[in-house]
Order: structure tokens, then sequence, then C-alpha cells
């Protein structure tokens, strides 16, 4: 991607030029960015987009770019050393001086390549980013009290489970996060998520559980001498099965603890909680 | 050299304070090396290895971030590098507050002392170098030792900061314009510039952490109306600067190493100036919150500095092509110092290019608080600079001492830590990927890790006894190496003129420089 040290002879139009196209391809992704973020906004994108296969599919894409990147670096700077290591005793070096325009297109056309992939790779994040925070609508909320050392989870109606969250394999979960006491980070590794919880304010996370099976659940932010200990699991059920839990469990509710108007089976179709 | 103990604690000759940081900020880099040693073997093992209280596992990992960033990288880059170099470089007799400068680095070992007694009292500081409410106002830790130890070190930089910008505006050579000044001269005043505005915000951060758990205060109680995310965001705002407040000295000193022993004009040298190290410093506080990605700050800002965060790439990614460019067309040679700024390259390439990464709000969301970020970092600015400062201590061993490493031993050490490093800090960034979390005593929830985990205790310990060679290298050196001469290396930079070691008030009478002279001129003379 440098061509190193060959002077850029005509610089000020190759700089131009350059300029031109770089910033057209950088302003391209910014606006499909923006244009997928408006769509997701405004319900139009029906199929749910699942951060996690979002995340590997960008991780990829990023390691190949930054390994381009590296080699080539690594490369010119392996063939200067090989090339011009001193041969003889008393030897100096016989760097050219740079011409003013050189100057200019040695700083003027690496800053846009440059800028090109961080526009390019900003527009992508912030895509991902989108599906990040976009909870879908058909979704099953629960909120998460976190506390030194352990994940209390409550269900909509009135159910709670310690450590252990249970949810239907094929309907993305959200939780909405709040601490009793010190900062906490709620980070399922599986689903490439993670979000913090303190005190005082709520967050939220979610994830889309397709297939029945087991996910860990780490604490990611130091909490307290027992940190490390703080570990939990997310058992994902296959719907059918799940439901009938969740009834059984909330059968043994006692009246006090299950809330006035909420149907049984776990799914909000209100508005977001809020804090407090 | 007669030597008088006497004569050094109450010195005021710029090079002595220098050499007293080196001491110092050595002794701090071996207890903070120590700590990590005594983590990696905790670790070699799930459950529980040398010691079955957390606690103790806590207290090594504060004392290892704390000591190596606040006793260790600045001190001994924006103390002993600048204090010994910059009057020297620009042709001066001394600093400009010469006692002032020795108050500083009074100071800087009451720091040391009070980051020491971690070791003594009996509550030792659990907070980790962040020090982040509530836990920090809730444990029974002693806060106030992490908050006393900030405070103090914080000033002490400060006071050479003015004491430094004072210097180099009114002290320079007749004849010694600023565009010709030394980029490492450049890269520490930028360093001081971001020292000056954000040490103050850090000192607020931690003295409000204080206040709140001594006395009785609500600025991070959210019962009481307080918020938690206010510290973190001081916190950062701080000490995202204070990485490049260790990063430009220490490209700086890469960059004096690299232009002498290529011989070579540093390629496009205003660049440098103006577009890497200006734009880093204007940049540097606008990027803060890609340490707050996970932390629930609202979307808007997390996107926003995302794409500020990018941004760095491009004055980086300046100093890096004008660096590869020195090379060129120059008539290089491999002494130690010149294997270890290379190193530095090297690592300072995977460390800069997997942090892009992380500089993407979405990634973050799984990378954030794993040991993908403790491995990025390490490269990035922990064992960069470090390599920076044992290259560049190497390089000027025989100014400051008159007398010669042992050149072989230096080639040693130097292969020893740099095949550990990469052992260590890569496994370390890809365990992070598969969701190891960072600062974890036990990982018995991960047990698929264990060997990798292992691993990198080997790595450490080969990195270890690497440090060691090249710390006793410089010992031994220092007391029966061969006399070096003025400029063994034969480097165009105005500290080489004067005699090696140079006396109080380093030159008989001042230099003067010509119109045309830069420390880089090969090929002219």
């Amino acid at each position: 991607m440098h061509s190193e040290h060959k002077r850029p002879s005509p610089v000020g139009r190759a700089a131009r030029k350059a300029l031109t196209a770089l910033l057209a391809a950088g302003g391209c992704g910014v606006a499909a960015a923006y244009q997928a973020s408006a769509a997701a906004a405004s319900g139009a994108a029906s199929r749910i987009n699942d951060p996690a296969a979002g995340w590997d599919h960008l991780w990829h894409e990023v390691i190949v770019d930054i390994t381009i990147i590296g080699v080539l670096f690594a490369l010119v700077m392996a063939w200067f050393l090989y090339q011009y290591r001193a041969r003889k005793p008393g030897e100096v070096g016989r760097q050219p001086k740079l011409s003013p325009a050189a100057v200019i297109g040695w700083a003027v056309i690496p800053t846009f390549v440059f800028m090109a992939d961080d526009f390019y790779l900003a527009a992508n994040g912030w895509k991902l980013w989108n599906d990040y925070r976009d909870v879908p609508a058909d979704r099953m909320e629960v909120k998460l009290e976190a506390g030194m050392y352990s994940w209390d989870y409550t269900y909509d109606n009135g159910v709670k489970t310690q450590n252990v969250l249970r949810v239907p394999a094929g309907k993305p979960v959200v939780l909405r996060m709040t601490s009793r006491d010190t900062l906490h980070s709620h980070f399922i590794p599986d689903f490439r998520v993670k979000e913090d919880s303190m005190p005082g304010r709520v967050t939220y996370l979610w994830f889309y559980p397709k297939e029945p099976g087991e996910h860990i659940v780490s604490c990611a932010e130091y909490c307290g001498v027992m940190h490390s200990y703080m570990a939990g699991k997310v058992i994902v059920m296959p719907p059918a099965e799940f439901k009938t839990w969740l009834d059984q469990e909330h059968a043994k509710l006692t009246p006090a603890d299950k809330p006035a108007d909420k149907s049984a089976d776990g799914v909000a179709d209100k508005a977001p909680a809020k804090a407090g | 050299m007669s030597f008088n103990i006497k004569e050094w604690i109450f010195t005021t000759d710029h090079k002595r304070v220098g050499v007293l940081y080196l001491i110092g900020s050595i002794a701090a880099f071996g207890v903070a090396g120590i700590a990590a040693m005594l983590m990696r073997i905790e670790l070699s093992t799930i459950g529980p290895t040398i010691t079955s209280n957390p606690t103790q596992y806590n207290v090594w990992l504060y004392t290892h971030g704390a000591v190596m960033i606040l006793g260790f990288q600045i001190p001994a880059l924006t103390g002993f590098f600048a204090n010994y170099c910059i009057p020297l470089m620009i042709g001066a007799k001394d600093v400009a507050f010469p006692r002032v400068n020795a108050l500083s680095v009074w100071l800087f070992y009451v720091g040391v002392i009070l980051a020491l007694l971690t070791f003594v009292v009996p509550d030792p500081p659990d907070v980790m170098w962040t020090g982040y409410p509530p836990y920090s106002t809730i444990t029974t830790g002693n806060t106030a030792l992490y908050s006393f130890t900030v405070l103090v070190l914080g000033f002490a930089s400060i006071i050479g900061g003015v004491n430094f910008l004072t210097t180099v505006a009114y002290m320079r050579a007749p004849g010694l314009k600023w565009s010709n000044l030394n980029i490492f001269v450049w890269c520490t005043l930028g360093a001081f510039v971001l020292q000056l505005i954000f040490v103050p915000v850090l000192g607020t951060a931690v003295t409000l952490i204080s206040f709140d758990k001594y006395l009785g205060t609500h600025f991070f109680d959210t019962a009481s109306g307080g918020d938690v995310l206010t510290y973190q965001n001081l916190f950062w705002f701080y000490s995202h600067p204070a990485v490049y407040v260790i990063f430009l000295p220490f490209i700086g000193v890469v960059y004096e190493i690299v232009a002498t022993f290529a011989k070579n004009r540093v390629f496009n040298h205003k660049v440098v100036l103006w577009g890497g190290i200006g734009g880093i410093v204007i940049l540097s506080g606008e990027v803060w919150v890609h340490h707050l990605y996970v932390s629930g700050m609202a979307d808007w800002i997390r996107i926003g500095q995302m794409v500020t965060t990018l941004l760095i790439s491009i004055p980086v990614g300046l100093l890096v092509i004008s660096l590869a460019g020195t090379l060129y067309k120059g008539a290089i040679t491999f002494e130690t110092p010149m294997l270890y700024a290379l190193g530095v390259l090297f690592l300072f390439l995977i460390g800069g290019l997997t942090g892009i990464p992380l500089a993407l709000t979405s990634l973050t969301l799984h990378l954030s608080d794993t040991y993908y970020v403790v491995g990025h970092f390490h490269y990035v600015m922990a064992v960069a600079g470090t390599f920076s400062i044992f290259g560049g201590v190497y390089y000027w061993f025989p100014k400051i001492t008159g007398r010669m490493y042992s050149e072989r031993w230096g080639k040693i050490g130097f292969w020893l830590t740099f095949v550990g490093v990469n052992i260590v800090f890569w496994i370390m960034m890809t365990v992070g990927v598969k969701g190891m979390p960072r600062r974890y005593y036990d990982y018995s929830q991960f047990p698929q890790f264990q060997t990798s985990h292992q691993l990198m205790t080997l790595g450490a310990a080969i990195l270890g006894v690497g440090f060691l060679i090249a710390v006793l290298n410089w010992i031994i050196g220092a007391r029966s190496g061969k006399p070096a001469g003025d400029n063994p290396w034969n480097s165009k930079s105005l500290e080489w003129t004067t005699v090696s070691p140079p006396p109080h008030g380093n030159w008989p009478s001042p230099p003067s420089v010509e119109p045309d002279w830069t420390p880089y001129s090969y090929e002219r003379r």
C-alpha cells in the first residue's frame, strides 16, 4: 500500500486525486452505515441481526486489514535493515533531502490512506454497533441485579433465579441491569457481549440465543476480592421446555411475589424499564 | 569520581538528579516486576498456587500496575531521560530551576516510598491502578495510600514540566532554532504539556475518592445523589493522555537511537514535529471514552470517540513511516541500543495494529476487560516503553558513566527479553479473544486455558532473566567497563560534544551551533 520512498513525482496532482478518491470511499462507507441504522430504527429490517455473528464477521475483516498493514510495514523495514546495513566502518547515511513537495506528499498521502481505512472501519463498526444497541421488538426482558458476588435475575412474571439464566431458544433476550454494591460486568463470551452494571443506573445488553445449550457468564469488571469467582451460566432451552419450567417456578411463588398484571410467559410488550 | 552520598542527595546538577530518577525508577521496576512474577506463578495452576488469599493476588496486581506506570515508566522517561538529556541536547549548563528540580526528585522518592508501604501496612490498597469507586470507597484496603501516592508523584511531575518548558524556551545554545531541536526534546515537551493539562484532573479524581471514603462525602455515592461514572471519566481523562506521556518520550528515545545507528537524517523531520507529535498532543484529550466502551456511557459518545480513536492512527502512522524512512539509505549497525530500538518498532507495530479492533466500539463489547486488552497494552505501551527505556539507558550509558557495557551480554539480555515478551503477550491476546477475563485470581471457570497460562509463566521467567542480565550489565559496566571515549557512536547530537561523564555545568564554555546544524546531519561533515 505504500510505495515507500519512491518520491511522489507530480505530488500535487497525485495527492489531490488520492484525496478525492479516498474521501469519497470513506464518505460512502459512513453514508451506508447511516442508512443501515436509519433502516433499522424505522423497523424496516424484519430479520434479526445477530450481533454475535456480526462480531465474528467484523473481527475477521479487521484481522485481515491489520495483518496486511503489519506485514507490509515489517517487510519494508526488514528489507531496509538488510539493504542499508553498514558495509565499512565510518560510513554515513545518504538519505536525500526531501523537496517541499515531497515533504507535503509524504504527510498528506499517508494521512488520507490511513483516514480512508479509519472511516471504512468506523462505518462497519458503527453498523454493528447499531445491531448491538437496537433491541428487536419481539424479545424477552429479564431484570438483573448484580451484587458481590452473584447474578440475580428476575423474570417479568416475578420468578427469580441466581447465577443461572434460563432462556428459550430463538428469542432475543434483553437484560436490564443494575448493581446493589460495586461495579460488575455481565460478560457472555459465547454471545460476544458485555456491559457494566453499577448502582444508581440501569444499563442493558441483548443477545440472541438460537440453539439450546449452555454458555459461561463471567464478571469482567473488577468488583472485589472474590471477583474471579463471580461465575454464572446461560442455559438455552427448547421453547416448550422453557415455558413448562417458567410456569412451574411461577406456581411456586407466593402471591406477594407475583407482579400484579403480568402474563406468565415472561415476554414483555411494554416500553423498556426506566432507571429507578 | 569519588562518591559522597550527601552530594548526591542535595545535588542540583540536572545529570545527578536524572541518575537519581533512574535509580529510583529501576528499583520501582524491580518491585513491580517481582509482583508480576508472583502473579504469573500464582496463575500457573488453576485454583490457589502460592497463596490461598485472593486479596494477596489483588495487592500484587495493584502494585504491578500502579508502580510500573507511576513509579517506573513516567519517572524514567520524563524524569531520568528528560533531566539527563534535555540540557545537554540544547547546549545549556543546567535546567532553569535547579532547586525545583531537586525538589521534584525528592517528591518522586517520597512517592516511591509511599508505594512500597503497600507491603508494610496492615490493609494494603487493592483497588488496581484505576481505583474505581464504589469498590475503592468501601474496601477495607487502604485507598488513602493510593491517593497520596498518585498526588505526590503527580505533583513531582507537574513541577518537572514547568521546569523543562522554561528550560527549553529560554536556555537553548546561541543559534539553536526550535525546529532543529532533537526530536526527543520535542517529544518530551509534548509529554509535559499533557502532564500540565491533565494531571490536575487525576489529582481531583483520587482526592475525591479519599474524601468519599474517609470524610463521608458523596461524590460517587449513588444513594446520596453521587455518580460512579464521573470518577471513570475523570480518571481516563487523565490516564489516556498519560499513555502519550509515556509514548512520546519513548518514541523520542527511539528516534535518537535509530538516527544515530543508521547515521542518517530523520525522514520528514518537520512532519514528525507538527503532524506526529502535534497531532498526538491535540488528539490525546478526545479519546478517553474508549476506556469506557462497556461502562454505560451514552451511545453517541461511544461512537464519536470510536472515530477520534481511529484517527490516532494518522499521527502514529506518520511517526512509524518516518522511522522506517530514517533507515532508508542509511549505514545501519546493530549494537545493543539499536536492537532495543528495533524491538520497540516491532512490538509497537503489533501493539498499534491490535489496538485497531479495540478502537471499534462494537468489537470492544466482547474484547473489553479481557486478556486481549492486557496483551495489547503491554505490547503497545508497557513493553515497548520498557524496551525504549532499556535501549536509551544502553545508548547514553557511555555518556553517563564514561565507560562501556558488555556488548555480548547486552545482546543476550535483549534476545531473551524479546523472546519472553512475545511468548507472554501474544498468548495473552489469543486467550483474551477466547474470553479470558482480566484481573482473575483463579480461572477455574476456564480450565481450557491452563496450558496457555503455563506458557505465559514460562515466557515471564525468560523475560525476567533477560531484564536481570541487562541491569547487571549496567552495574558491572559502570564499575569496571572499558573507558568509552566522549562519542563512541559518532553521533552528531550536542550531548556527545562534551566529555564523558560531563562535569557540573556540562561544557567549559557554552557551545554554539551553525545555522544549518541539525542533530542528524551526518552526510555533510
